[in-house]
């Protein structure tokens, strides 16, 4: 149990039917922390998210920030406290700036709107901050996965939020991207001490980049903690149902997963 | 100043300027041809002139129709597009028309007009309407949210529903009750009662301004309902507001109107073409280019074969449709 939790997941039951996908799920996130969910497809990883997000409703159990039920707080309010970065949002005509400047509408009153100069200026700020300000005329539609990837995180922070929720910030992105969205999270965390919750699918970038993980297999977590706790041989044997082999990042000592395919396999036991 | 400030004041002003345009040409051709300067004189001084009846009592006041009903029906129609974000949705996909025209057609056949006078055709309308409006409302409504998806179904099938009974009706109906059926259903911009005029520019405006209320909510809806939620937009509430101006707007146009088509299709994305997707310009845009479009046509439908008139829906569908085909082939139209 963390005590100072800013995101807390109380014993949350949740699906989207008949049948729960996630089943008393504890998670409590402490400020300035860096987690991410990983799992197996199908594991409620997403379905985590949009629970933490008043996207969905908790069967049973409570979603908690800063000590409040997230269903108490008003939509702009919570707006305000948690940005999200989904999964592609849809390809809208609007340009890249005008996307981001739809991250100040949790800070506009009832009957507004024409937007500040101040709020043009804050976009303007996270613009430079994630490198997307030569974007700014760009439609959505038209930039490349990356980019979108960029522009969707200004958005988000133009939101001035306390936590930021990634749905696979990495997906469809080659190493470059990955790299460089990975290191302005990590950045964003570590510089303006934002708290980050993030579904990843990729082990290994969670490894290199978040300070804990939890583990979630067939709607429960099965183990959360470091990575050097979570990452184990045995662990990801079990969840994933692949042998794999465990090593060490010789640059940042964390855990490093490799795959092991059928043929290496049948090899081995020939060997045996 | 910014450039969007700049630019939203041309769009605004230059719409603004074709508008007073199609006004002072659609007042001044007819029979009796009036040039400009003879307008002015005739307006300002006041006399009691054939000039004075022609303008003040048989052209402005249709020219004002036209104005209120162009502006709502295109304003309804930039509505409907960004809640369903569709471009093909206007305003009689959500079977408002079927309903108003099953009410006006019962009252002819029904000779309601015969017992409250020629108010029995709007009051029905507007009647068909808003059943239409609380049936798809209903059936769409549930406990976790408009299903927005079904809604238009519904009121396509509703559509269906309704023209297939009308069609019914006319096949057993007398050739008399017949031709007012169709002449109603073209619509016309003809409309001799003072009243609901005033009340169809009442809610034509009213419509316009409330709009702007949930504008930047429905900016923000753009990016999917999911995305508006994470920006705190309240999504449900948004899409039950607009469904609701847009439905009052399109059930008073077509109880005063009758249908005319293509004015809440083409002309919001035609406006879409120059403003581009932002709501808050797109509305006052579509708003005056459609009334401005429908003064225009209303000024051919009853000019082009004096002294007979055109039904106004035939000329809106010619023209509206040939200008759209030409401007999709040369721009590209984002959404």
């Amino acid at each position: 149990m963390v005590s100072n939790a800013v995101l807390d997941i109380k014993t949350v039951t949740v699906g989207y039917r008949k049948d729960p996908v996630l089943i008393d799920i504890d998670l409590a996130v402490a400020k300035g922390d860096l987690v991410g969910i990983i799992g197996p497809n199908g594991s409620g990883k997403t379905t985590l998210l949009k629970v933490a997000t008043r996207i969905l409703k908790p069967w049973a159990g409570e979603v908690m920030i800063n000590d409040r039920s997230i269903w108490d707080v008003s939509r702009k309010d919570l707006a305000r406290e948690i940005a999200v970065v989904s999964q592609g949002v849809e390809s809208a005509n609007v340009s890249v700036y005008e996307y981001i400047l739809l991250g100040r509408f949790p800070y506009y009153s009832d009957f507004q709107f024409v937007e500040s100069s101040k709020d043009e200026e804050i976009a303007r700020k996270y613009m430079e901050l994630t490198d997307t300000t030569h974007l700014k005329d760009a439609p959505m539609s038209e930039i490349s996965g990356g980019e979108r990837q960029l522009a969707q995180i200004a958005r988000a922070l133009t939101q001035e939020p306390g936590m930021v929720f990634l749905d696979e910030p990495t997906a469809h992105l080659d190493i470059t991207h990955q790299v460089k969205v990975m290191d302005l999270i990590k950045h964003l965390n570590s510089a303006l001490g934002l708290t980050v919750l993030m579904v990843l699918h990729d082990l290994n970038l969670a490894s290199e980049y978040c300070s804990r993980l939890a583990l979630l297999d067939n709607g429960r977590i099965h183990t959360a903690g470091t990575p050097h706790e979570v990452l184990t041989y045995e662990v990801i044997e079990e969840v994933y149902k692949t042998p794999v082999v465990v090593e060490k990042n010789p640059l940042s000592n964390k855990p490093f997963v490799l795959l092991v395919t059928a043929d290496e396999i049948a090899r081995a036991k020939e060997g045996e | 100043m910014n450039n969007k400030t700049i630019r939203w004041a041309t769009i605004v002003l230059s719409l603004l300027a074709i508008l007073v345009i199609a006004g002072v040409v659609a007042l001044g051709t007819g029979s009796t041809h009036i040039s400009v300067s003879d307008i002015l004189k005739t307006l300002l001084s006041g006399e009691q002139t054939a000039n004075h009846t022609i303008l003040m009592d048989i052209r402005l006041p249709r020219i004002i129709l036209a104005f209120a009903v162009g502006g709502a029906l295109s304003l309804a129609g930039a509505i409907l597009q960004g809640i369903f974000r569709n471009p093909l949705v206007e305003p009689y996909t959500l079977g408002i028309s079927g309903g108003a025209s099953l009410g006006v057609c019962m009252t002819i056949v029904l000779k309601l007009y015969a017992i409250v006078g020629v108010i029995a055709y709007p009051i029905s309308g507007f009647i068909g309407a808003a059943l239409t409006i609380l049936i798809v409302y209903g059936i769409s409504s549930r406990k976790e949210g408009l299903r927005i998806q079904g809604m238009l179904l519904i009121g396509v099938m509703i559509s269906f529903i309704s023209s297939s009974i009308v069609m019914l009706i006319m096949s057993v109906s007398r050739s008399e009750d017949i031709h007012g059926i169709v002449f109603w259903v073209m619509g016309s911009l003809e409309e001799p009662n003072e009243f609901l005029i005033k009340m169809t520019v009442a809610f034509s405006m009213a419509g316009l301004v409330a709009a702007y209320f949930f504008s930047m909510n429905l900016n923000a809806l753009a990016l999917g309902e999911e995305e508006a939620m994470h920006l705190g937009v309240n999504v449900d509430r948004t899409k039950k507001f607009f469904f609701l101006v847009a439905s009052v707007l399109t059930g008073i146009c077509v109880s005063v109107a009758g249908i005319i088509g293509f004015v809440g299709l083409v002309v919001p994305h035609f406006v879409r073409m120059f403003t581009g997707s932002d709501h808050r310009i797109l509305f006052i845009g579509s708003f005056l280019a459609g009334a401005s479009f429908l003064i225009f046509c209303d000024t051919i439908a009853r000019t082009i074969i004096a002294p007979l008139e055109l039904p106004v829906g035939v000329i809106t569908g010619i023209i509206g449709g040939s200008v759209f085909i030409y401007a999709l082939s040369r721009k590209k139209v984002m959404w």
